[in-house]
């Protein structure tokens, strides 16, 4: 893009030079671009060089910190760790889809049966919002309670005894079980899972269901062949915007969880602000970034989307 | 109604009718599609066309009545139980599908295992043998439309129903799929339902025209029965351009009806007109404007007689290459149309001029003045604009 702006190259009388535009248009574009780089500076770049710096230094804190290039803490964070980030990942992953199997029939009902009623449904799916994570999480803690009607339908259905051999829940109780976390993170994650459904599925031209109709295919058939590829777009970013917040979360494990149930979420946090270990802490957020950048790209790849659209 | 072996691709609409609310969008009508023929539906936006055509697709479900396909009652059949065949408009071609797979998609679905032959068959016949691995947006507005066509066709349905399936194309391109299309169904043999709002569309690719109008089937016949003798004011207004002269039934005699219009004297065969013709009654007169002859004042005595003839003064003329429209304001009616070949053009015949506007009674039709003079020529500006 530069060739344009830069003077014609004087050697060449050949080239018929074009007229360099005006000096003071050049530098425009990067002006208009800097309060974009300057929020990029101070909100992305210089707390991840912060936290890769923090991540490699050695100390405590009565002596102080020392960038030592001390890349065992990372080895080590692994070696200690891994059990709660496998978990994180398992965790993130079934609420993952639990939303999808949730998300996807709500979202279709929304974008093609919905009618006049589209928009209040809309309105109900964004209405969790209005209040704190924290207190609809802490409402979950009721919901889920020991003896609470949840738990006492499930009984009754026998529902906990295969849950208790899975290893999901405990001694007929949901609460401090990865059952209770799981179902906290599909609650708390479920909107982002339906809003890019809603968007792409809203997009799919519905002559397309009459045209695959006309042509043999049975509604069920017009799904899997029409409707389901053609909103791929949404079930990927779907997953990505439940999936990546989830596996970083650490306050369905808080509330809703035991000491058997902690994400790396919980590591990082309890890291920093209890043990005050600062480089294992920035560590593991390092490892949990790679981790998730790894899976992501590895999913685009696999779901490839980019055909779509 | 005992149906022959060769019906077998026979559409019969028995009382259809459909309504949404208290809107009717069709009403019960009958309509009979001989097999192998190309038929059109013809009507302005809104006039009950296209919901017609989905009846049949079984993408409508009519509020009253059956839909027959030869001697099978689909009335409740979903459309994917139905042997027909819908080529959409603006296409609904599979985006996420090739050229090919969106033509095999038909055949897929029926389970058919080996399709590589038929489908390359029909993007041959479509002319699209090259294109088979493309997505459909990489492809011009006429070839989606051939693969539209392959699509439907490549099923041997038994009926293909075309919904506008040129709108969207620019003229030239309209023109020579039209001719296609009309190859295309020589060739296979198939019974086409045709929706159109293009006259010229409807005349030149079908054998039958069922004009439509607010729901109703207004007439019903060949392109060229359907011109010469429209039978109301709309077929008359909306398939070309008529002059429609208020005239007043005078005498009878023999097979011709004679009428007063202003001073002068008009002669009607009988047997075209569709009015009343008591006398002392209205009728409504009609000539195309190709059928009209015109001369000069001057020379109002080489006019032979027993020829209708109309006096007036040229408002406009328009040249126009082939032909010179002109316009021609009368006492009996304002803003006659007349189209002149361009054979040996008279150089007296420019606005201001005073004219003889003549022609053989023959050409003549007449119609029921009890309706809307002006009925169907909105209609006609509106898809011209």
């Amino acid at each position: 893009m530069s060739t344009l702006t830069e003077a014609p190259p004087p050697l060449t009388p050949a080239a018929p030079a074009k007229k360099p535009p005006r000096r003071r248009g050049r530098w425009t574009p990067y002006w208009l671009l800097l309060p974009g780089l300057l929020w990029l500076v101070v909100f992305f770049a210089l707390p991840m060089i912060y936290q890769a710096s923090t991540s490699v230094q050695t100390g405590s804190l009565e002596q102080g910190y020392k960038v030592t290039w001390h890349f065992a803490t990372y080895w080590n964070a692994l070696g200690d760790y891994w059990p709660q980030a496998l978990r994180s990942v398992l965790y993130a992953a079934a609420a993952t889809i639990l939303c999808l199997l949730l998300g996807y029939p709500l979202a279709y009902l929304i974008a093609f049966r919905a009618g006049r009623w589209r928009n209040l449904i809309m309105i109900l799916v964004i209405a969790p919002f209005f209040t704190s994570f924290l207190i609809r999480t802490l409402a979950w803690k009721t919901i889920l309670a020991d003896g609470g009607p949840v738990v006492g339908a499930l009984n009754t259905l026998h529902v906990l005894d295969v849950t208790d051999w899975l290893g999901w829940t405990a001694g007929d109780r949901v609460l401090a079980t990865p059952l209770a976390v799981v179902c906290g993170l599909t609650y708390n994650f479920l909107p982002f899972m339906i809003l890019p459904l809603y968007t792409s599925l809203e997009r799919i031209d519905g002559r397309l269901h009459e045209a695959a109709g006309d042509l043999y295919a049975r509604p069920s058939t017009t799904f899997r062949k029409v409707t389901f590829p053609l909103s791929m777009p949404g079930v990927v970013s779907g997953t990505l915007l439940t999936f990546i917040p989830a596996s970083g979360d650490y306050v369905n494990a808080e509330l809703l969880g035991s000491t058997d149930t902690r994400m790396i979420g919980n590591v990082i946090q309890t890291q920093f602000l209890r043990v005050l270990d600062y480089p294992t802490a920035a560590a593991l957020s390092f490892i949990l970034m790679a981790a998730i950048l790894l899976m992501v790209t590895f999913y685009i790849r696999r779901s490839g989307t980019e055909d779509l659209v | 109604m005992k149906t022959t072996n060769d019906s077998g691709g026979d559409v019969r609409l028995t009382g259809i009718g459909k309504t949404y609310g208290a809107f009717t969008a069709v009403h019960p009508l009958d309509l009979t599609v001989p097999q192998g023929s190309f038929f059109a539906l013809l009507g302005a936006s809104g006039c009950g066309k296209t919901t017609t055509l989905r009846m049949i697709a079984g993408l409508e479900e009519p509020t009253t009545g059956t839909v027959h396909l030869g001697d099978q009652d689909v009335t409740h059949l979903p459309p994917y139980k139905r042997p027909v065949n819908t080529v959409f408009q603006s296409y609904a071609l599979f985006p996420h599908l090739d050229i090919f797979e969106n033509v095999a998609f038909g055949l897929r679905r029926r389970g058919i295992k080996s399709v590589k032959k038929q489908v390359e068959d029909m993007l041959e016949l479509v002319q699209l043998g090259e294109q088979a691995r493309k997505k459909p947006h990489q492809l011009s507005g006429g070839q989606q439309q051939r693969v539209a066509v392959a699509r439907a066709l490549i099923n041997h349905p038994k009926v293909l129903l075309l919904d506008e399936p040129l709108g969207a194309l620019d003229l030239k391109l309209r023109r020579q799929m039209q001719l296609e299309l009309k190859r295309i169904q020589t060739e296979v043999g198939i019974t086409f339902v045709h929706v159109t709002h293009d006259q010229e569309e409807a005349m030149t690719m079908a054998d039958t025209v069922a004009v439509m109008n607010a729901g109703r089937v207004e007439q019903l016949g060949a392109p060229a029965d359907l011109y010469e003798n429209p039978r109301s004011t709309f077929v008359a207004n909306f398939l070309g351009t008529s002059n429609l002269i208020e005239a007043e039934v005078d005498t009878r005699s023999g097979d011709d009806i004679v009428l007063r219009a202003g001073g002068g004297k008009l002669v009607l065969p009988a047997a075209r007109c569709t009015a009343p013709t008591a006398a002392g009654g209205k009728v409504l007169v009609g000539v195309r404007p190709e059928k009209i002859s015109l001369t000069h004042a001057d020379d109002a005595g080489s006019i032979p007689e027993g020829r209708n003839r109309i006096t007036g003064t040229i408002a406009d003329a328009s040249f126009i290459g082939v032909s010179t429209q002109y316009v021609v304001d009368s006492a009996v009616c304002p803003e006659l149309a007349v189209y002149a070949q361009n054979v040996e053009r008279d150089g007296r015949l420019v606005p201001g001029a005073e004219v003889v506007l003549h022609w053989s009674p023959a050409h003549t039709f007449g119609l029921d003045a009890d309706q809307d003079i002006d009925a169907g020529v909105g209609s006609v500006e509106e898809e011209a604009a």
